[in-house]
Formats: C-alpha cells, sequence, structure tokens
C-alpha cells in the first residue's frame, strides 16, 4: 500500500494532527510520503522524517504561502497522478477540508470524513466514522484508488521514529481558477498557553456564565490547572469569546485528559466534539 | 444578480440509518438543513432590493424534498430547481457534486452560496468538490460577506483567527452559521411559497450518465453499522462546602492533573 500524507503546517510548525495522521499510517504500513506545500517551507521536511514518513515531497512556491485550499488541490493532484497513491489522508481542519474535497471531485476520487480509526480488515481498507451525533459507528470504505480520508481532529498521537526522509522538490504548476481567490490579510490571534487542540485540560464556558465579563472566571480555572480555555458557539456567535476557541458539532473536536464544562447545558453538539483521549 | 443557494432536505427528527440500504432513513418529516438556512439568509440579504436580483435553490433529492425547501421560498427565495432521481439515490460526494455543477452550470449563477454543512451527514465539504468542478474560486467558513465591483470578500474562521479572503465573481461561498441570524417566514411569506416555481429535474435533463450518479457513480460505500465505544460510569458530586476538595481527589486519583 502507497499512502500520501497531507501535512499542514503553522508559523513554521507542522501540525500535531497532520504527525499523528503520519503516525498511523506508518502503523498500517506500505510506502509512506508526505506532502509539503507551502512557501519557504523545505525546513520543515526533516521534522516529518522524524513522525514517520520515509519520503517528503516538498511543494515550496510563492503561490503557495497563504493557506489557501485551491492551489494545493492542484499539487496534491499533481502527485497523486504521477506518483499512483492508493491512499490520501488529512488530517481534518478548515484548510484541509477543502483540499480534500477539491481533491475528490478533480480525481474522482471516493472521500470519506470524520473517521476517528483506520484498520485493515481482510485485506480492505475501514474507515470508522461516528454519525448520528455519535451514536451509531459506520464501517466505511471505498470502491476504489484512490482512497481519500479526512480524519477527525485529536485522534492520532504523532510518534517519534527517528529517520532520515528522502526529500524530493515538485514542481508547482496551478490552475487559472486556483489563483484567483487571494488573501487580503490574514490574522493571527494572539494567545496565551496550549491552543485547545493540544490542551490536556480544557475549561470551556457557556452561555451560562451570563455574560463576557464572567470569562475571567474560566480564564482564571484554567490557569490555575495549567490549560486552555474553550467556548461554545452560542458564545461565540454572541461574540464573548474568538471562534478560534469554538468547540462543538461546528467548531473543533478536541481531546484532553479533562474537560470542564461551566455554564455549558451539555447538548449532545458539545458532548460530541469530546473523545476522551485513550 | 443571481445568486444560487445550495441547500438540502434533512429528516426532521428520529433519524436512524436503515440496516438494509445502510443509507439516512429518509421516510419521515423532511426539513430545510438548518445550516442552509444561513446561506438563504446571506442570499436574501445580498439580493436586498434589487429589482433584477434573483435567489435560485438549487438542491438534490427525492421529490418529497419540495416540501422542506419551501421554508427557503418562504423566507423569500424566489424559486427551486430540484435534482429528482431513482438513479441518483445513494449517491456520495463525488456523485452528488457531479450533478449539483450540471445543474448549476444550467444556470451560470454568479455567487453560489452554501451553509456550513449538512447536519444529516455531518458532511462539510460539498462546496470545495462543487468549486473544482465548476473551476470557479472559493472561499468558505465565512462569518461576513460583501460583495462589490465584481468581487466577492469573505472574512474566513479558520483554527487561527480570521483571515480575510477576496474573489472575483463568478464565485463559490460557503458561510459559517455566525453569518447571520435567519429569518422567520411571515405567514404571507408562507402563503406565497406554494405559488413560486418549483422545478424539478432529472439526470438525463442535465446529461448526467448514469453510471455517475447513485451508487454506481459512488466511489464510497458503507460495509456496517456498530455501536460506539461504551463511556465510563458517572459519578455525580453534590456541593456540602467539600465540594471542591472531592472533585480534586477525584482527578488527581485518576493523575488528570
Amino acid at each position: 500500500m502507497s499512502t500520501l500524507v497531507f501535512l499542514e503546517h503553522h508559523e513554521g510548525e507542522l501540525q500535531k494532527d497532520s504527525l499523528g495522521v503520519l503516525a498511523k499510517a506508518a502503523q498500517l504500513g506500505g510506502d509512506v510520503s508526505a506532502l509539503i506545500a507551502g512557501s519557504g517551507v523545505e525546513g520543515l521536511a526533516a521534522q516529518a522524517g522524524r513522525f514517520g514518513a520515509a519520503k517528503v515531497y516538498v511543494a515550496d512556491d510563492p503561490a503557495l504561502e497563504a493557506p489557501l485550499p485551491q492551489p494545493r488541490v492542484d499539487v496534491a493532484a499533481d502527485l497523486v497522478r504521477r506518483h499512483g497513491f492508493e491512499t490520501v489522508l488529512f488530517g481534518a481542519t478548515v484548510l484541509t477540508a477543502d483540499v480534500a474535497a477539491g481533491l475528490a471531485a478533480r480525481l474522482d476520487a471516493g472521500l470519506n470524513w470524520d473517521l476517528v480509526d483506520l484498520a485493515r480488515e481482510d485485506g480492505k481498507l475501514v474507515g470508522k466514522r461516528p454519525a448520528l451525533d455519535d451514536t451509531v459507528y459506520v464501517d466505511v470504505g471505498w470502491k476504489g484508488e484512490p482512497r481519500l480520508a479526512l480524519i477527525r481532529t485529536g485522534t492520532f498521537e504523532p510518534v517519534e521514529s527517528p529517520a532520515e526522509p528522502e526529500v524530493e522538490r515538485v514542481d508547482v504548476q496551478l490552475e487559472d481558477f486556483s489563483t484567483l481567490a487571494k488573501m487580503i490579510e490574514q490574522a493571527h490571534e494572539e494567545s496565551e498557553g496550549p491552543s485547545i487542540e493540544d490542551a490536556d485540560v480544557i475549561v470551556a464556558g457557556g452561555r451560562g456564565l451570563g455574560g463576557p465579563d464572567n470569562f475571567a472566571l474560566v480564564e482564571e480555572l484554567a490557569k490555575a490547572l495549567g490549560g486552555a480555555v474553550a467556548a461554545t458557539r452560542a458564545v461565540v456567535d454572541a461574540g464573548w469569546y474568538p471562534y478560534s476557541t469554538q468547540v462543538g458539532q461546528t467548531g473543533k473536536t478536541v481531546a484532553p485528559r479533562l474537560y470542564i464544562a461551566v455554564g455549558i447545558s451539555g447538548a449532545i453538539q458539545k458532548r460530541s466534539a469530546c473523545r476522551v483521549r485513550t | 444578480m443571481k445568486i444560487a443557494v445550495c441547500a438540502k432536505a434533512v429528516p426532521e427528527q428520529a433519524r436512524r440509518i436503515d440496516p438494509e440500504t445502510k443509507r439516512l432513513d429518509r421516510s419521515g418529516e423532511q426539513t430545510l438543513n438548518p445550516f442552509d438556512a444561513n446561506a438563504v439568509e446571506e442570499g436574501l440579504r445580498l439580493k436586498g432590493d434589487a429589482a433584477d436580483a434573483e435567489v435560485v435553490l438549487f438542491s438534490l433529492g427525492p421529490e418529497s424534498s419540495l416540501d422542506a425547501l419551501r421554508k427557503a421560498l418562504a423566507m423569500g427565495a424566489d424559486r427551486v430547481v430540484l435534482v429528482t432521481d431513482e438513479a441518483a439515490a445513494g449517491s456520495d460526494l463525488v456523485a452528488s457534486s457531479y450533478a449539483l455543477a450540471r445543474v448549476l452550470e444550467r444556470e451560470q449563477a454568479e455567487l453560489v452560496l452554501f451553509g456550513q454543512q449538512a447536519n444529516d451527514s455531518d458532511g462539510a465539504v460539498m462546496w470545495a468538490a462543487v468549486a473544482d468542478r465548476l473551476r470557479r474560486p472559493l472561499i468558505s467558513q465565512v462569518a461576513e460577506l460583501t460583495v462589490s465591483d465584481g468581487a466577492v470578500r469573505g472574512k474566513r474562521q479558520t483554527e487561527f483567527g480570521y483571515d480575510v479572503i477576496e474573489a472575483p465573481l463568478p464565485a463559490v461561498v460557503a458561510v459559517s452559521d455566525a453569518i447571520n441570524e435567519p429569518r422567520y417566514p411571515s405567514l404571507k411569506g408562507i402563503m406565497g411559497a406554494k405559488k413560486k416555481p418549483q422545478e424539478t429535474v432529472s439526470l438525463s435533463d442535465l446529461g448526467v450518465e448514469r453510471e455517475r450518479a447513485g451508487e454506481s457513480g459512488s466511489r464510497t460505500e458503507v460495509y456496517a453499522l456498530g455501536e460506539p465505544p461504551p463511556r465510563g460510569e458517572t459519578q455525580r458530586v453534590e456541593d456540602d462546602g467539600s465540594g471542591a476538595e472531592k472533585i480534586l481527589e477525584f482527578l488527581l486519583e485518576r493523575k488528570a492533573l
């Protein structure tokens, strides 16, 4: 089996979820390659090697500077066509979901999303997908290759396996329509402490806090426990807290060791967004 | 300006997966996917009072979907085009996006809007597939949208904060549920909805080959349905003054801190 893992990066760091997916791919066996697309990203290849990629394809081009999906579809499609990867895996984020879906259309390839596990069963690759608010687990598969999959946030942990990857630079050729969308302003939110995807402890605040000022209580508790602050959709929509902290069906799925909910009703959307890491 | 809104009828409640077909049971009452109401609302807002603007709803599904989609007409959308065909049942992303792209090509809307996700399949992928098939620029997860001088500008929510992205029209935009508060249809709107044009088209009307639709056009499949992994036991602590201590003890015992 040959697998390509799309690695997302932010501010010079490969994202933990991407590396977790890479570790899973290595565990499933076969040839595991990684794709890093961006501008000035060559240095990230060695990092990918340390987490299980035998080969790293680097698409380094100023046109890939902004984290926009469509140019990345072009790069990934070209790579898959040339090398015939059987499986292409993505750790799900706002960016990679668009890349994976665009790639599915481009290659007429099957895409399964929101997977919480991957396994080989009777020689077939099977994905596990929670459905209907996580009340049912569905075994999903692909009718042909390439098989594309988006893995739910926080599902797999990175595993270090020191190795020197083979690095290959790939040519970047973009479709005319792929470069029409332009990044005007890329925001960087200043945040203290761990991000909610990486945090072992999360204190989440909801509408029940009564007002934005009371988020100070949540922040205080998070600080005392060395954790991160999260917020519900209602609170984010009301402008009390930024979207980057939103958990739930329409926000992030988190996998802390400890999750404390404050002023949250415990609606199914919130529970389905939190998994206990095992 | 012609604004297309892609929408979906989803089961209202009692959602279950049919163990025979392994497809979602769509036999009960259907409703407009709540996330699509945000896209309808945004389309109506952009249309405003412009006499030459039109908001057209596009959907894929059984004919009974029309009842649910009429809610968008009651909100103020001008007409609905439903692609309905027995051969399209069981379509996955690849097959659905192909049929949707064909019907959208026919109408040539300047702006194609999507809601944030489908609340039945939890899918949040359709727009990117459709944008690729239409070869149009894409902006997704948009929390603020403006259209001017032939371009669309969106404030996009990401894990790292907000990005501002601009694209020339024609373009595809998926809006976040934070973008607006969808209006409730008025009584007059509900009464008027029934009289608005509701067109159904078949796959052959669109020139979609049978082998590109339904299960034969799909590239994914469902093997089995199972139970979710069990959750641990719960313990309830009521505060009698020592609540904090008990919780701390519990957490330390489990090395959660």
